[in-house]
């Protein structure tokens, strides 16, 4: 998708440089570096096993790295070492910069709690405190992502899978983040619930001018909604590029691999 | 320079890795110009390279070495080395790409899957709607399939709504790839005067066309492939 405006004069948003993680003597991801810009879209694209998801957590601070590092520009326009911020600080990014979509909704929301509640929660912890207004952002929200208004009150968990994963979304945009990390966020759906998300996610992605991360081992999940792809294998970062240029005219013999195995639709 | 796409030697094989790394040899010296409303037609038989040409001019296909010179907002940008976003910046205000197939996204309206170009350059979704009609009409897409996603028409129809999207544009650049090739001889007409207007307006057009006749109508300047044969 070319369709947003990515300024050539932009300063990166988050920057990764030589990080790394290894356990023990098994190395989960080595000497990642990549800069990612304001609007710009990133798919991490590798099997299972590959460190696409370990880079996710170390790139979204909730994994410390054996080595090197991640800074990410602050709303200030003050880059800073992540692993340098305080853990208030952190949390404070998390709930209001940030987003993190996970592939289990249930791992995202609070599946006891109303909609309304799961919305509203996130903008009460950066100090909303007006009953109606949260619940009018909240109801804003749930039509924003195709969720009845109706169902507001309901919990989670007598939600259908494809409406949890849109509450996810909704509880993640609310309070305006400018960087979402997505893990898998269509995985365990049906084909057709797939498409109704990729589509309302690459709505959102450009309209909210919203920088992502997004791990998949679906390329087509890439293609649809990335304008970069890093493809990894081993813990490493073994091609990058434009994302239709990589998936058209792919160099190395593992994502000519990959691009192989999609069955034609 | 002057020209809008100045291409010099560039170069292109495909190494198949997962054929036992079998090189094949795509295209090599690639070199030649278009100037502003110029539709230059790429000829040459079938597997000759146009359409590898085409795509390394988009910046689809990587080089693997030469240079891919672009006019882009007053400045030259080599696409062989640029950055990803310079790429899609290019894309998205000097050069457009009409395919022979539409991808479409699911659940998009007809009208604004061809507004679209015009929206992300900040016309307004009206103003943008009422020339996706326009050019709707002129190429016979009936009113009533306008609401609807394209994906379940006929595959002239698709092509219509493709050549409709990548005509609506005001970019400096377009690339077209068979553009008629499945078309009815009164939509043919219509992709003819859709190039006159665009050459009219200064365009710099680059065109693969098999039928000979539409070929005749647009070519400014027909350039032949096959003397960049890559010798494998």
């Amino acid at each position: 998708m070319a369709d947003q405006d990515l300024l050539e004069t932009d300063q990166p948003l988050l920057v990764a440089d030589t990080l790394s993680k290894s356990y023990g003597r098994i190395a989960a991801c080595r000497d990642v570096s990549f800069s990612l810009y304001p609007g710009e879209v990133l798919a991490i694209v590798g099997e299972s096993g590959s460190g696409k998801s370990t880079l996710l957590q170390l790139l979204s601070g909730q994994l410390a790295a054996s080595g090197g590092q991640v800074s990410y520009r602050m709303r200030d326009g003050i880059t800073r070492d992540l692993a340098a911020l305080g853990e208030a600080e952190r949390r404070l990014l998390f709930r209001t910069d940030w987003g993190f979509v996970h592939q289990d909704p249930a791992q995202g929301l609070r599946m006891a709690v109303s909609a309304g509640a799961n919305v509203g929660e996130r903008l009460m912890a950066v100090g909303w405190n007006n009953y109606s207004r949260i619940r009018e952002s909240a109801s804003d929200w749930l039509t924003r992502v195709e969720i009845d208004v109706g169902r507001i009150d309901d919990a989670p968990r007598t939600y259908s899978g494809g409406m949890r994963q849109r509450l996810q979304i909704a509880r993640n945009l609310v309070t305006g983040p400018r960087l979402v990390f997505m893990d898998e966020p269509t995985g365990g759906l049906d084909v057709s619930v797939q498409a109704r998300l990729l589509d309302l996610l690459r709505n959102l992605v450009a309209e909210l001018h919203l920088a992502v991360v997004i791990v998949t081992h679906d390329l087509a999940v890439a293609r649809l909604l990335s304008h970069r792809v890093m493809v990894m294998k081993g813990g490493r970062v073994i091609e990058t590029g434009l994302t239709d240029q990589v998936l058209d005219d792919p160099r190395e013999p593992y994502t000519q691999l990959l691009v192989s195995s999609i069955l034609p639709p | 320079m002057t020209a809008m796409i100045e291409v010099t030697d560039a170069n292109k094989t495909f190494t198949m890795h997962l054929q036992g790394g079998i090189a094949l040899p795509v295209v090599r010296g690639v070199t030649f110009h278009v100037e502003p409303g110029e539709c230059v037609v790429l000829s040459g038989p079938s597997g000759a390279g146009k359409s590898s040409i085409l795509k390394m001019i988009f910046g689809n296909y990587r080089c693997d070495s030469g240079r891919i010179g672009i006019r882009h907002r007053g400045e030259v940008i080599d696409l062989a080395t640029a950055e990803p976003r310079q790429i899609l910046n290019v894309r998205r205000a000097t050069i457009g790409y009409v395919s022979q197939f539409l991808r479409a996204v699911p659940r998009v309206a007809t009208i604004d899957v061809v507004a679209e170009p015009l929206i992300v350059n900040g016309v307004t979704r009206a103003d943008a709607q009422a020339r996706a009609g326009e050019l709707l009409h002129r190429l016979n897409i009936p009113e009533r399939l306008w609401q609807l996603p394209p994906a379940t028409f006929s595959g002239g129809e698709q092509q219509r709504v493709n050549i409709a999207r990548g005509f609506i544009s005001d970019l400096p650049i377009l690339l077209l790839d068979e553009p008629t090739a499945s078309l009815d001889a009164a939509n043919r007409a219509v992709v003819v005067e859709l190039v006159a207007e665009k050459k009219h307006q200064g365009v710099a057009m680059v065109a693969i066309v098999h039928d000979d006749e539409i070929r005749h109508l647009i070519a400014d300047r027909i350039v032949d492939v096959t003397s960049f044969a890559a010798a494998a």
